[in-house]
């Protein structure tokens, strides 16, 4: 372990600690490590309320913090949980780990602790844990009726369902998440770091360029040119007017073709709408403000 | 059938009562937010309490696991949104942490100062608004006087007066005016104080008031052990737990302060232990006032903290590292922490995870009130419906942070 730095809570985590309690968990562990100085015993999940009543009874752990679940859905158990112990007697605290998948449930652990109960039911609506011997393990932070694990790194950030006040139906109504625009995300990791896109301009690099290779334009598709252009495009094509005076070009777009029908979504014509009347020069007069300031500074110049 | 005799309801026959249920909230000015409790009554004793929470429900952590860590901060603000800082001081820590990155001295003693000052901010706000849950309205209002001036401090060291992201990974944002920290201190010896014992006049020893809290609520150590509680609760119930003293961060081990604890155990205790706590701030704040020295008030590691503007108008190096710093932001070594700090309600934890990218993997938040208002259901059990509103108040819960 390197010097400590960082201004972190400091608590202790004395020199063999994690050893004891790893000898002392026993065959129920997976493995064990102390990083950042703090210990993480990975456990079996069968045998997670076996731990964690050790902990609680032998090792004076007496507080449950915190249930966490992390989601790593390239790995066969998928979900880990993470049990934050404190023990205020030996001022310390301890990590406890177990996974799982959608099917597996852990043991609970609010038959040690009572506040198990609404943590346990965090992780099971956020990620669909399930928790074994937990009474009520309901939704808890979720709206009613929601459905899904929104927390797991498969459910998108947008979710799929939105609601709103409708004021037709006088209630709320819930519809499927249209997004009025695309929904972004900025990668803006370097490319020699690591990032897993394609450069715009790189899908072209097959090899490097030929570089030896004596260019020739022997045949046509040699030269780089494309295939001859449609004849029959040409027939859209506006004529060149008188006053061209480029040679080869045609002046600007094709022909608009009269057809008689309005196009679809077009304003109504304004011709036939009555100019407004023309102004009557007796009655027209200047604001008398406007006028007046003007008259006075005149006289006073 | 000599024996037997039929027992009479106490009730006349057309008048039974039954247990029946009602809804506390979710719009209820007592409920502190939008809490929903379904409470289930004999007349007017509690039997049962199940809190409905989630309806702030905002999705912070999905959200924070697709920002940077820089651009992840502000929403630390948004969770108890009356102490705003005290949250940001936990991701901070918890960044550095992984990190393992130094933070100058300066820097540590603004935090631990503004972090004070949030507390006092949060403790204004609490005490107020539980002296008005059970019937008092003047001290609130005085109180509110005194929140004010926290907010102005706020403002002048950060530019928002509530939702700083002030604290930052490696320090803080800016340095603080002179002219701010002496108003600061000339605050804590007058104007402070002297609101605040008035304020308290009306209330510590009000017999309406005692009346209210005394004996409500009372919680076993053992119980507050089992039910996760920290914090006032916590000590309250007489168990001298406090992080700032006990696994101390920044520089709190070099503060000098007294941890108040309670004799009881009940709502009262729970309101007293908040006014010391109070005056205990205001010797942090005075004594970080006294020693705060000089210098840097960010780490000059440059792949964590931005260069000062004025070097990016002559550097080219410094130009590279501001514009990669906001834009991709910076990478954190793979690994997992939990770190914890002193909330002004207890327990504040982040547990971040990092698989060496410049996202968060995950960011776990545990929120003070989760143990807490689990703890209802007991706390509340067999007291009157009026006596639900004061441990709400004792609790001290916020649902931004609640409900995330």
């Amino acid at each position: 372990m390197s010097m400590v730095l960082h201004p972190a809570p400091r608590f202790v985590t004395g020199a063999g600690m994690m050893e004891a309690l790893a000898t002392s968990v026993g065959v129920n562990l997976v493995h064990a490590q102390e990083e950042h100085g703090e210990i993480l015993l990975t456990v079996h999940r069968d045998a997670v309320e076996d731990v964690l009543r050790l902990l609680r009874d032998e090792h004076e752990f007496q507080q449950l913090m915190e249930i966490a679940g992390v989601d790593f859905p390239g790995r066969a158990e998928r979900f880990e949980v993470v049990y934050m112990l404190l023990s205020v007697t030996r001022n310390t605290r301890v990590m406890v780990k177990v996974m799982t998948d959608e099917n597996h449930p852990v043991p609970t652990a609010t038959r040690l602790w009572p506040n198990a109960g609404w943590l346990e039911r965090e992780v099971f609506d956020m990620y669909g844990v399930l928790f074994d011997g937990n009474t009520d393990l309901r939704r808890i932070l979720t709206d009613y009726g929601f459905e899904g694990h929104p927390f797991r790194k498969d459910f998108p950030l947008t979710g799929y369902s939105e609601m709103r006040y409708s004021e037709e139906d006088k209630r709320v109504i819930y519809e499927p998440v249209k997004l009025s625009q695309e929904f972004r995300s900025f990668e803006f990791a370097s490319p020699w770091e690591g990032a897993d896109y394609v450069l715009p301009g790189d899908e072209k690099a097959g090899g490097p360029p030929p570089v030896n290779e004596v260019k020739v334009t022997e045949k046509r598709a040699e030269t780089g040119a494309g295939d001859p252009a449609n004849v029959k495009a040409a027939e859209h094509v506006a004529r060149g007017s008188d006053s061209s005076t480029v040679a080869g070009q045609g002046q600007g777009e094709p022909v608009p073709e009269e057809t008689g029908t309005k196009a679809p979504g077009a304003p109504e014509p304004t011709e036939d709408r009555p100019d407004r009347a023309p102004r009557d020069e007796d009655d027209a007069a200047d604001t008398p403000g406007a006028t007046d300031i003007a008259t006075e500074s005149e006289g006073k110049d | 059938m000599a024996g037997l005799i039929q027992e009479t309801s106490p009730t006349s026959g057309d008048e039974v009562v039954s247990n029946y249920t009602i809804n506390f909230g979710p719009q209820h000015p007592a409920a502190h937010g939008v809490l929903r409790l379904v409470m289930e009554l004999d007349g007017e004793i509690i039997e049962r309490i199940d809190p409905h929470v989630g309806l702030l429900h905002r999705g912070t952590e999905k959200l924070i696991e697709h920002k940077t860590y820089l651009q992840a901060l502000p929403y630390f603000d948004r969770l108890d949104y009356c102490s705003p800082l005290c949250m940001e001081h936990s991701y901070v820590l918890a960044i550095e942490k992984l990190l393992n990155l130094e933070v100058p001295l300066r820097a540590q003693y603004l935090r631990v100062l503004f972090a004070e000052l949030t507390r006092i901010s949060n403790h204004m706000l609490n005490l107020g608004s539980h002296v008005m849950d059970v019937g008092a309205m003047t001290p609130n209002l005085w109180l509110f006087e005194i929140r004010e001036d926290c907010m102005n401090f706020f403002e002048r060291a950060s530019g928002a007066r509530m939702h700083a992201a002030w604290y930052r990974p490696g320090g803080v944002h800016q340095d603080v005016p002179l002219k701010l920290l002496t108003d600061i201190g000339d605050w804590l010896d007058k104007r402070m104080p002297e609101l605040f014992e008035d304020a308290m006049s009306l209330v510590v020893d009000n017999r309406i008031f005692k009346q209210r809290n005394v004996d409500i609520a009372v919680v076993s150590k053992e119980d507050a052990l089992r039910w996760g509680f920290s914090g006032p609760l916590i000590r309250a119930a007489g168990i001298p737990w406090d992080l700032r003293k006990s696994q101390p961060y920044d520089v709190y081990e070099r503060m000098d302060f007294d941890i108040p604890v309670g004799t009881n155990s009940d709502c009262y205790d729970r309101f007293m232990v908040r006014v010391e706590e109070v005056r205990q701030s205001m010797r942090i704040m005075k004594q970080c006032l006294r020693e705060m020295p000089e210098g840097p008030i960010a780490s000059s590691d440059r792949k964590v903290a931005p260069p000062k503007r004025a070097d990016m108008k002559q550097s080219m190096e410094a130009l590279i590292h501001h514009f990669k710093l906001y834009t991709e932001g910076f990478h954190v070594p793979a690994g997992e922490v939990y770190v914890a700090t002193e909330s002004p309600k207890g327990e504040f934890g982040v547990y971040l995870v990092s698989d060496g990218g410049n996202k968060p993997y995950r960011c776990k938040i545990r929120p003070t009130a989760f143990s807490h208002l689990q703890a209802m259901d007991f706390m509340a059990r067999g007291h009157m419906l009026p006596d639900a509103t004061a441990i709400l108040g004792a609790i001290d819960v916020v649902f931004g942070e609640c409900d995330r």
